[in-house]
């Protein structure tokens, strides 16, 4: 025991200087990344054309550098996505050679095996589509852009947090995760979902794409749009989201901060026009992303749970 | 109060500004007031947002929290599950996420229920200081002291003890003292350094952010001042150590090569991906490739790469791809070492478990181990002992139950390239997994072996 005090006092002399934030946060990433390709057979990452799931991919491509991102990408499409965004996704995906897999919401609802809900929002239904592209396509690990910042749910999900064979996540018997040695061990049936960029916050993201330089949809930066309110959110006129007769039309300068389905996520009124003003505006902003911009998780207190517990993202 | 921070708060001024992490997780027993101790310091400390308090506010008041006076429930930032806001209590870690001019933090907040103990093993194995709170009308419970062990266990580098719910004994400096030297007495008999206290109030905010003028007779830092100055691990460790890198795969593009790269310039390109455990690798040093059961072959680094950026050098804990000047075969597994300083691969694995399933542990059980990057099979031939928490001594016995901490000799199938945790937190840590369900069963460290050093032979 003295010995132990004495070891720890000779190096505490030695105090050196730690890996900046976001060079900790890459290592953690890249590690995670590694660990899951080695581990499973045959792992997907989703892939949105969001800022969180672009930083992920990008994230890939260096962790398995100069080879090519050695798994295919995966994304649930609503049917109801920013053109933008879907283009974006396109661009991407061929510019690193991978192969992209789409489970679509609009086919299930027009077979009928599942349902258009009464408030329009197609996000909840992306979950019934991806489990579906999992059973399909044999995936065993899925990796998905989530950060525990973004909700309280999420707060407490593991970095490698197991499904069993409906998807289903069960937040009150989860795995321990001990150190940084990941036990993705799972049976036949159930699959593995890792959150490489958990400990992330959305400020870490915008430096990181400023510092790394990474393209983005253009929506993510402030242009002129035409916009209606709606619940207190700014809501863009498309072919799947049309104003009421009461709610006036207006064109104003906006940026999204959280590219979900257009049926359901909100824009901010902003002039960030620029990498460096959307850091700078993240940094003093006093609303969270989901709760500046996501109609979907205002259904209820526990709505991203509920979600997650049945096999959401 | 037996020690201070003093000593480490200069030393630590270097880094201050260095916007690196710093990791910390909460501990103590149930009610203690750990979740609502977060709350108050990520409000004090400007990191929650808008909504996220019109949202804590909307649901303390409904359900009448503070009685007529109203108040916020602070601790339902963290408890984010519906079956925590219904019972007000923790089950499982929650994250969260916040900044200070000094440091950006990432705060584990976890359970003080017994039940849940699995989940603050989970929170403090990556910790680089625990928050421990004891509630000042209770003083040092056994969960409290289970709570320490594992910290002692885990080897975390800092405790720091937050007397809580200081307002409920009247701010009174005799409980204060009491409660410090008590855990001064523990901590010196699990061997725990610097175990610093601090009377504070979760629910008022006295001493966790802000100085109180209720506690004139208290002349310490407060608890983020704390925070914000303790060194990391990162920052502890590097330069000492010897080069650890267990290779996690190889990178072998040959004819998958990422898009509008040259193919003569890559053809033969083979480099050796992981991330550097301990230790700093500089181009030019001379290492050895391990592969348990062989003898170690020595080679010389001739690049460290990250994504097409050619790194002089590279320190724990980075991620990335080594290319080494002869072309052995490395694999998973394999680990990269400075040459000469790892001990030779065992079949034989002396340990401690933190038993953390409530299926019990009996000898004779088949079990995989997890060691860096190999998973082997292993068959455990005694349990040796046990950690009695009344006296913390080890005591006999045959098998582990849920939440015990115990000794262990495990055979394994296939040789491991063992160190021991007290002098490699990273490498010298396992994990036990049930080969029936996949679940993880244990927390592992590596003991040294009883034949090296008897005196060691019972490090807990
Ligand atoms: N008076 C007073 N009450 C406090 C203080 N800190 C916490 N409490 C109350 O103690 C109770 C338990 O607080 P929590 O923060 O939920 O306790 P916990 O340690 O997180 O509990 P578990 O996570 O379930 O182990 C709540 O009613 C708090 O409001 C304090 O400093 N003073
Ligand atoms: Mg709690």
């Amino acid at each position: 025991m003295a010995e132990r005090a004495e070891e720890q006092e000779a190096v505490a002399a030695e105090v050196g200087p730690a890996l900046p934030l976001l060079d900790a946060l890459e290592a953690e990433a890249i590690h995670i990344i590694r660990e899951v390709v080695a581990e499973f057979e045959r792992p997907a990452m989703l892939f949105s054309g969001g800022k969180d799931s672009v930083v992920m991919l990008h994230l890939a491509a260096k962790a398995f550098w100069p080879g090519k991102v050695p798994f295919p990408v995966l994304h649930v499409d609503t049917g109801h996505n920013f053109p933008e965004v879907l283009d974006f996704r396109d661009r991407t995906v061929e510019r690193l050679g991978l192969k992209l897999v789409v489970g679509s919401v609009q086919e299930f609802i027009d077979r009928g095996e599942l349902a258009e809900r009464a408030d329009g929002t197609r996000n909840p239904l992306q979950t019934v589509p991806l489990l579906d592209a999992i059973e399909r396509n044999k995936f065993d690990a899925v990796f998905g852009g989530g950060r525990r910042d973004e909700d309280k749910a999420r707060a407490k999900e593991r970095i490698l947090s197991l499904r069993d064979e409906f998807g289903q996540w069960d937040p009150r018997n989860q795995r321990p995760e001990l150190w940084n040695l990941y036990n993705g061990r799972h049976t036949v049936g159930q699959h593995v979902r890792a959150f490489p960029i958990s400990n992330w916050t959305e400020l870490d993201i915008w430096r990181y794409i400023a510092r790394e330089n990474i393209e983005l949809p253009s929506i993510y930066y402030a242009h002129d749009r035409e916009v209606f309110q709606r619940d207190g959110m700014w809501r863009a006129i498309g072919e799947f989201s049309q104003p009421r007769p009461d709610e006036d039309v207006v064109v104003k300068t906006v940026r999204y901060r959280t590219v979900g389905d257009m049926s359901c996520t909100g824009a901010v009124l902003s002039d960030a026009f620029t990498v460096d003003d959307v850091v700078r505006e993240v940094a003093a902003s006093t609303l969270t992303e989901r709760g500046a911009t996501r109609a979907d998780d205002r259904i209820s207190e526990a709505a991203m749970e509920d979600r997650k517990k049945d096999g959401y993202f | 109060m037996t020690s201070t921070p003093i000593d480490i708060v200069e030393s630590a001024e270097a880094v201050l500004g260095s916007g690196s992490l710093f990791r910390f997780a909460t501990a103590g027993s149930v009610d203690d007031g750990k979740s609502t101790l977060v709350g108050r310091l990520l409000h004090d400390s400007k990191a929650i947002l808008a909504d996220q308090l019109d949202a804590v506010a909307r649901t303390s008041a409904d359900r009448g929290f503070g009685g007529e006076k109203g108040g916020l429930d602070l601790a339902l930032l963290t408890d984010g599950l519906r079956a925590e806001r219904e019972q007000g209590i923790t089950i499982d870690v929650a994250y969260r996420y916040f900044a200070t001019d000094r440091r950006n933090f990432i705060l584990a907040d976890c359970p003080g229920h017994v039940q849940y103990t699995k989940n603050t093993v989970t929170g403090a194995s990556t910790a680089d200081a625990v928050v421990v709170l004891i509630d000042a009308r209770k003083g040092v419970l056994e969960q409290t002291r289970r709570h320490l062990s594992v910290v002692a266990l885990l080897r975390v580098p800092h405790v720091v003890v937050a007397v809580n719910k200081i307002d409920l004994v009247d701010f009174s400096e005799p409980v204060f003292s009491e409660i410090a030297e008590d855990v001064a007495r523990v901590a010196g008999e699990l061997g725990l350094r610097d175990a610093v206290a601090v009377p504070v109030s979760a629910l008022d905010g006295d001493n966790v952010v802000d100085r109180s003028n209720r506690t004139p007779w208290y002349a310490g830092p407060t608890l983020l001042e704390l925070l914000e100055t303790l060194p990391s691990t990162d920052e502890l460790d590097d330069e000492h150590e010897a080069f650890r890198f267990p290779v996690q795969t190889v990178i072998r593009p040959q004819g998958a090569l990422a898009p509008g790269l040259d193919e003569d310039e890559f053809r033969d390109y083979r480099a050796y991906a992981g991330q550097v455990t301990e230790g700093v690798v500089r181009v030019g040093d001379r290492v050895a490739v391990v592969t348990p059961g062989q003898a170690p072959r020595e080679t010389t680094v001739v690049g460290i790469d990250v994504a097409g950026r050619s790194l002089e050098e590279a320190a724990a804990p980075q991620s990335v791809a080594l290319r080494l000047a002869d072309e052995f075969d490395v694999a998973r597994g394999d680990t990269i070492a400075a040459a000469g300083t790892l001990p030779e691969s065992s079949a034989d694995l002396y340990g401690s478990l933190a038993w953390l399933s409530t299926k019990p542990l009996r000898e004779g059980a088949k079990v995989y181990v997890k060691h860096g990057t190999s998973t082997v099979r292993g068959l455990v031939r005694a349990v040796t002992g046990k950690l009695d928490l009344e006296s913390f001594e080890v005591s006999p016995a045959s098998g582990l139950e849920l939440n015990d901490i115990g000794e262990v000799q495990i055979r394994l199938a296939a040789p491991l390239p063992l160190e021991p945790y007290a002098t490699h937190r990273r490498t010298g840590a396992f994990l036990v997994i049930d080969p029936q369900d996949g679940n993880t069963l244990a927390a592992g460290m590596v003991g040294t072996h009883p034949g090296d050093t008897e005196d060691e032979r019972y490090w807990i």
